[in-house]
Formats: structure tokens, C-alpha cells, sequence
């Protein structure tokens, strides 16, 4: 385990100023660490200095109003699983969430420490994409909103300087007749990685027709991606077979995956294409439902 | 390096001590207090051994520093019953021949708590759910799902 120096600030200029003041070692920001806990641990040396985000109250909120969602990516999955408002309008984005770890891990792993890990694999980025969430991030410099599509840059890597914090997540309120879903396929029910994902956002008219879709791939490319092609193959139909058909090609044409035991390149693309179907299904009866 | 002094409370009593910023909790619980009833698995997350509760909400004590346990309200095993005066659940696992080695027992019984004092009432499927983050090398959890069905009935009085 890397030796550490931990500070608890509270407020996020106290934080932001420890980050930019500190020249001499690394600086990470801690939110649940199950990701940074684990990594701290199999390296040796530091010091490295350990700011702990929890005590800053606006990391930890969650506000769902007429505007839409300003969630504070510090807290705990179980807490955000549990709000039944927010599961109303983003049931994708909050089963994304519910499928992180265990029951333990949910209690402290947050949806930012899931998008600042930026692993191909994390399975809230497809259901932020997909629901078109944007960081809001915090510098010595002040602050800049950025798609998360376009946060991600690659393998565990982001648009942030290391003396920035992702403040909050913005997630627009969806237009009428629109719901999201999230589905990842894993080898077994619970406790493991994605092997491919698919978050889904659907808008339906009244006569079934889709005007709109964002349909994004996880765990299948160095990012999770949005397929334009996917979307345009939905939007015009009735979300009949065919139109699902073709999106599920688009998604699969889309995805550039790995090989390993977990499961081979041609396995990854037909079961990111299956998921993208399911998961559309899933989107447009929630639609039905509302 | 000067060891960081903590104030914290466990199982409802106040308790202070001196840590290292990169101790774990776990190892804070086992090795500065000396409240070895939280077992070490895999020090990653992914055995639930070292299950402990912060301020009620159920956690892998190998992933929370020591450090911010301060100002904190944590419970472990120890607060769960004494050897006298079992808890309903140990009670229940000792019934149901729930455990052998013991390992994955004190983290078990903290998080069926947890789930109980949550859903009262839960499903064998709520309940193999809940506890997926529990590994077991010695039961084969059908006995353990058994123990923690007779205790949510016991509890809510429908034995
Ligand atoms: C047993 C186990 C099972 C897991 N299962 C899954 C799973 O099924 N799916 C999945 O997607 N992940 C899984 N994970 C990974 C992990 O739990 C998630 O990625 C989690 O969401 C990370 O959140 P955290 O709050 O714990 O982040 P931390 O570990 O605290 O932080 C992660 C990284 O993000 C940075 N960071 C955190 N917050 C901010 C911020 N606000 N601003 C800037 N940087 C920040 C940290 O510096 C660090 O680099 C699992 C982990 C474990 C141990
Ligand atoms: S020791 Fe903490 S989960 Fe295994
Ligand atoms: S009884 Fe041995 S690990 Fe469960």
C-alpha cells in the first residue's frame, strides 16, 4: 500500500486549492474507493496525497427538479438506488448503478468515481450517455461543462487535469414519451465485469413511432460509444423487428472489442447487438407504460 | 510519518485511536483495537468477510481508510449479540449448521442484519441478491439462505 497523506476538506475551493497547491507528490481525489482503494494498494511508495470528497455536501446531494437532474457524483450507489424519483425518470441510469459490485461495494462506489475510473467496462457511462449527461468540472481556472461522450478519452483516461473535480452530473429532463434502460451481459447474475453493455434513451409519439434514440455500447471499445447508426435505424419505425434488427447490426459494426477468456471479438459483437435490442425493447415499453 | 489520531464510535460507544492515513479500516479494527470478530478475505472488495456497517449502511471495511472513520458511527460483529446472549441470526446459523470453517461467518451475519433491518420480509431471491458480496469456500450457501429465511421469520415474530 502507497503511504498517503489524507485531508477531509470541506468545501470544494479548500479542495481544488490542495490539488493545484501540491507540486511535490501526486494528488488524488478519494470519493467511495472501491476503485482507488484497490489500486492504492498494489503499488508501493508516495507519499501521495489522499483528498477525501465525502464531507463537501454538495459531492453528496442528488436535486431532481424542471430542469432535470444535478447529481453530486460523490453519492453512494445505495443512496441513489434508493430514490424512487430519480428511478422514475432515469430507470436506466439507476439500474446501471444497482449492478456495480455487491451490496457493500454499492454503498460506497459513486457514479463519479465510476466515470473518473473511466474504465471501458463501467457500466453507469453507456446510461449517462444514453440519457445525454453532461460534467459539470471544477479547476483553478473555474469551470467547464463537457458531454460525457466526450469526457472519456480512453482506456482509465478523461478530459480532467489532475487539478480538477467533476462537480456535479447534469442530466437534461427527458422530452415527453422517452425512457431510458441499461443492460450489460456478465457470466454470471452478479460480482463481475461487463463483458458487453448497451444503454438505450427512446422518444415514442402517441402512435408508437420513434422521433428519437441515443443508443450507446459499453465494454466493447477502449470507451463507451454512441452509434448514430443504431439511433437513425430506430427513428421512423414502430420499433418493429426489423428496425431492431438493424440496430442491433449498427451496434455490432460499431464495437471494436477485445479477446480474452471472459469471451472472443466475434462473441462481444453479436451479444452488444443482442443487448442493444433488448435493451430498446425494454426503453419503448417503459415509454408504454408512462 | 505521526500517526493520525481518530475519534470515532463503535458499536455506540465512543472510541479513539492512533493509525497510519493508509490503514484500512479492517486493519484499524484488527490490529490497533484488537476486534479481530472482522475477517480478512481478499483485502479487494470482493468477499465481503470484512462486512461492517457506516452510519447503517453496509461496507467492505478493507476499502475505507481508518481516517474516515472520524466523527463516524460504525458496527461490526462485536455489536451483534455476546457469546452468552446470542443475536437471533447467530442463533439461527448455529441451528441451521450454516457455517464450517468460519471464515465468512461475522461478515455474514453483519450484512444479514443489515438486510433484515432493511426488508424485514425478503425473498430467498431478495435475500441471495443482497448477500452476493458474501463468499462462502465451505457451505455451498444453501444452509446459510436457510439460516437467514428462519431469522427474518423468527424476527418478525412469524416462527
Ligand atoms: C468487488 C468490486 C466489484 C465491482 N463491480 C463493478 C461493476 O460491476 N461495474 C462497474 O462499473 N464497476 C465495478 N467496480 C468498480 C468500482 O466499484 C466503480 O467504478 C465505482 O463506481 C467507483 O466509484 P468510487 O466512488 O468508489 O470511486 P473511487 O475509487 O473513490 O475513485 C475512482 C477514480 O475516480 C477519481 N474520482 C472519483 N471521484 C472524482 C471526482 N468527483 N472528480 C475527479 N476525480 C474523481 C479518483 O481519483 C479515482 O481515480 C467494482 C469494484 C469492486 C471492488
Ligand atoms: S476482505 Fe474486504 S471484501 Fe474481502
Ligand atoms: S464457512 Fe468457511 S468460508 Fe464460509
Amino acid at each position: 500500500m502507497v503511504v498517503i497523506e489524507y485531508e477531509a476538506p470541506q468545501s470544494l475551493g479548500e479542495a481544488v486549492k490542495l490539488l493545484s497547491d501540491c507540486t511535490d507528490k501526486p494528488a488524488r481525489v478519494l470519493a467511495g474507493g472501491t476503485d482507488l482503494i484497490v489500486q492504492l494498494r498494489s503499488q508501493v511508495g508516495g507519499p501521495q496525497l489522499i483528498v477525501d470528497l465525502k464531507k463537501i455536501p454538495e459531492m453528496m446531494d442528488a436535486v431532481l427538479d424542471e430542469n432535470g437532474l444535478s447529481l453530486g457524483p460523490s453519492m453512494c450507489c445505495a443512496e441513489l438506488t434508493a430514490r424512487q424519483d430519480i428511478k422514475t425518470v432515469y430507470p436506466g441510469l439507476v439500474e446501471a448503478a444497482y449492478l456495480i459490485g455487491s451490496t457493500q461495494i454499492q454503498g460506497r462506489a459513486s457514479v463519479g468515481g465510476n466515470l473518473c475510473n473511466s474504465s471501458p467496462a463501467a457500466d453507469t457511462i453507456p446510461a449517462l450517455i444514453a440519457i445525454a449527461a453532461e460534467c459539470l468540472i471544477i479547476g483553478p481556472d473555474g469551470e467547464r461543462q463537457v458531454p460525457v461522450e466526450d469526457f472519456v478519452t480512453g482506456v482509465g483516461e478523461n478530459c480532467m487535469a489532475s487539478d480538477e473535480i467533476l462537480k456535479r452530473i447534469i442530466v437534461p429532463l427527458p422530452a415527453a414519451g422517452t425512457a431510458d434502460a441499461y443492460l450489460r451481459f456478465i457470466p454470471r447474475t452478479e460480482m463481475d465485469i461487463a463483458v458487453a453493455g448497451a444503454g438505450v434513451s427512446v422518444t415514442l409519439d402517441n402512435n408508437g413511432i420513434c422521433t428519437a434514440a441515443r443508443i450507446v455500447i459499453g465494454a466493447v471499445a477502449p470507451t463507451a460509444l454512441l452509434v448514430p447508426a443504431a439511433a437513425e435505424a430506430l427513428v421512423g419505425s414502430d420499433m418493429n423487428d426489423t428496425a431492431l434488427q438493424n440496430a442491433a447490426a449498427a451496434a455490432s459494426a460499431a464495437s471494436s472489442p477485445i479477446d480474452d477468456l471472459r469471451g472472443t471479438i466475434e462473441y462481444r459483437q453479436h451479444v452488444v447487438g443482442v443487448l442493444t435490442r433488448r435493451a430498446a425493447v425494454i426503453a419503448a415499453d417503459r415509454v408504454k407504460e408512462k | 510519518m505521526a500517526k493520525t489520531h481518530v475519534s470515532t464510535t463503535i458499536n455506540n460507544e465512543p472510541v479513539e485511536f492512533l493509525c497510519e492515513p493508509n490503514q484500512t479500516l479492517l486493519d484499524c479494527l484488527r490490529n490497533e483495537l484488537q476486534m479481530t470478530g472482522t475477517k480478512e478475505g481478499c483485502s479487494t472488495g470482493d468477499c465481503g468477510a470484512c462486512s461492517v456497517t457506516v452510519n447503517g449502511r453496509l461496507v467492505c471495511s478493507c476499502l475505507v481508510f481508518g481516517v474516515e472513520a472520524e466523527g463516524q458511527n460504525i458496527g461490526t460483529i462485536e455489536g451483534i449479540g455476546k457469546a452468552e446472549n446470542l443475536h437471533v441470526i447467530q442463533q439461527k446459523f448455529l441451528e441451521h449448521a450454516a457455517l464450517q470453517c468460519g471464515i465468512c461467518t461475522p461478515g455474514l451475519i453483519v450484512a444479514t442484519e443489515a438486510l433484515l433491518a432493511e426488508n424485514p420480509d425478503p425473498t430467498e431471491a431478495e435475500a441471495r441478491y443482497y448477500l452476493a458480496g458474501n463468499l462462502c469456500r465451505c457451505t455451498g450457501y444453501d444452509k446459510i439462505i436457510r439460516a437467514v429465511m428462519d431469522s427474518a421469520a423468527e424476527m418478525r415474530g412469524t416462527a
